[in-house]
């Protein structure tokens, strides 16, 4: 059974220095509020999942939180480059970042393999290409029945995976709909699984298209309205592309950088909720 | 191979970059099922819809099938695209049941470079991998739909440091280091059959692989298309010049611009 707490206290409980942490939510219901808790709490040594490292991971990532990224696409979407990020991979500021790289195909099936129980996962993917030369989670395996030879990728199993998510009930049963990405897959492939949603509910009302995270499938619901925000929760608010297109100016300067760290994360009060 | 830009056919004035956009939207057929990135390709996939080709099915990596937006997405996660769409389906779903068997028709990518034989980098600019001179972004859906899509459309920006003789770095095959990986690694899709560009279209000579000129846009000479090409830039027998776009797909490119909130930078 799920249970319901506070952000900043889910976050202590389930994140700890040195874990494998996926945040996902691809483009949409993006687990920000998440991300900025981590943040604050100082967590060090994290290895970082995600297929699209956008503006939150540049955060973790200047903040210094990460020593390494699993990731396969990392830009600003619609604006540019990931300033922190590139900073880090180039001159290792604040700290060296190791990488491990994939395209979004071999992501996406390492976390049905995690999610599946099983070791590695199959595809056609990476034909032709450099990758396989510089990560050594992709290889290739034999079909025993064609003997076709296939992409093999290994499974994600993360430490905690931290989805957001439209609401849960007081159960913490909860319920997500629209582009759902990789979300379900991240939380069934974790061992500890953080929902943070934007309202808990007495019941949870019919949503065609939903899909619902059991309760006994969850480790914590945290409720934070607006958590998913610059990203947008649909049903409840839309995409803030101005701070999308703002921050390519404050990522881009380490002082800036470091003034926005200051003032909106560790100078900003805790999450209430 | 200079020639005037035929006024009378547009009614006025366009950029070559609305001339890009309007050969990409052409290069779509009707009825074909395509699968479109953020920002360029998707004006163009939207514009072509708009124009010629209104049964086009739009697939975004975000796990929108066959999306209808009234207005151009701010990012492929768009709500928009949600919205309208007939299905909306998980990522391993979208790469794993729709891209990987060769569903879709069409893909359309770009990058940072493109090399002679159209293999793309938007990986790392520089020799090591571990300490580039420029990071870029990564692969995100691009390795597999240049693989399994029928065919490529690659639509980029012309100029020197972009499409270079050898890419840095393999991030989406073309046709390989030596124009002729897809026979070799038995790829299902065609690859790249056409490079449009600012300047004009390249496409892939059959025996070779390596990409060739074949027409310039309006206004564009072949020694132009040349110096902003870092290989010697081989032509077809005969050089083409772009059909100009219509005053009805300017006037529709440009009122689905002024629905995007946002620039059209990737």
């Amino acid at each position: 059974m799920a249970r319901i707490l506070q952000l900043d206290t889910a976050v202590a409980e389930l994140v700890d220095d040195g874990d494998t942490v996926a945040l996902e939510g691809f483009t949409h219901l993006i687990p920000v509020a998440a991300g900025h808790e981590i943040i604050r709490q100082r967590t060090r040594n994290l290895t970082l999942v995600r297929m699209t490292p956008d503006v939150i991971y540049d955060q973790l990532i200047g903040a210094g939180c990460a020593d390494k990224l699993v990731f396969s696409w990392g830009g600003n979407p619609g604006v540019g480059s990931l300033h922190r990020f590139r900073d880090a991979v180039q001159h290792s500021w604040p700290v060296p970042l190791e990488i491990e790289e994939h395209s979004h195909a071999g992501m996406a099936n390492r976390y049905v393999a995690g999610a599946s129980g099983l070791p590695f996962a199959v595809l056609r993917g990476y034909a032709g290409t450099d990758l396989p030369n510089h990560t050594d989670t992709i290889s290739t395996v034999r079909c025993p029945f064609t003997g076709e030879e296939l992409a093999a990728v290994a499974a994600l199993s993360p430490d905690v995976g931290i989805v957001h998510a439209q609401r849960a009930d007081r159960a913490g049963n909860v319920q997500l709909w629209g582009i759902t990405g990789v979300q379900k897959e991240t939380v069934l492939a974790s061992a500890r699984s953080l929902v943070t949603v934007e309202e808990v509910v007495d019941e949870l009302p019919e949503q065609p298209g939903a899909m619902v995270l059991p309760t006994w499938a969850v480790t914590a619901v945290a409720e934070v309205p607006g958590g998913a925000h610059p990203s947008y929760a649909q049903g409840y608010y839309e995409r803030d592309n101005g701070y999308y297109q703002d921050w390519d100016a404050i990522g881009r300067d380490r002082e800036r950088f470091r003034e926005w760290l200051d003032t909106e994360i560790h100078g900003a009060e805790r999450s209430a909720r | 191979m200079s020639s005037p830009r035929p006024d009378s056919a547009t009614g006025g004035e366009f950029t070559s970059d609305e001339m890009m956009t309007v050969a990409a939207a052409r290069s779509l057929r009707d009825e074909a099922v395509c699968f479109v990135g953020i920002g360029l390709p998707s004006t163009a996939a939207n514009l072509a819809r708009r124009t010629h080709a209104p049964g086009l099915v739009l697939i975004y990596e975000s796990g929108t099938l066959g999306a209808e937006p009234e207005r151009l997405p701010l990012s492929i996660g768009d709500g928009v695209l949600a919205e309208t769409a007939d299905s909306v389906v998980g990522v391993p779903e979208i790469f794993n049941y729709w891209l990987q068997p060769g569903r879709v028709d069409v893909g359309f990518l770009g990058g940072a470079q493109v090399d002679r034989y159209g293999n793309i980098n938007t990986t790392v600019i520089g020799d090591d991998y571990h300490d580039p001179k420029v990071r870029l972004p990564g692969a995100g859906g691009a390795p597999e739909i240049a693989t399994s899509c029928g065919e490529v459309l690659i639509v980029m920006r012309h100029n020197p440091k972009a499409f270079v003789s050898a890419v840095d770095f393999v991030t989406s095959v073309g046709h390989g280091r030596d124009g002729r990986a897809r026979e070799q690694l038995g790829l299902p899709g065609k690859g790249p059959v056409r490079v449009i560009t600012d300047l004009g279209v390249l496409e892939p000579e059959p025996a070779t692989g390596e990409l060739i000129l074949s027409r310039v846009a309006p206004e564009v000479g072949v020694e132009e298309v040349r110096a902003a090409t870092g290989w010697p830039l081989r032509t077809a027998d005969e050089v083409g010049m772009q059909e100009p776009p219509t005053e009805r797909e300017l006037t529709i490119l440009r009122e689905l611009k002024a629905t995007v909130g946002n620039g059209e930078s990737s």
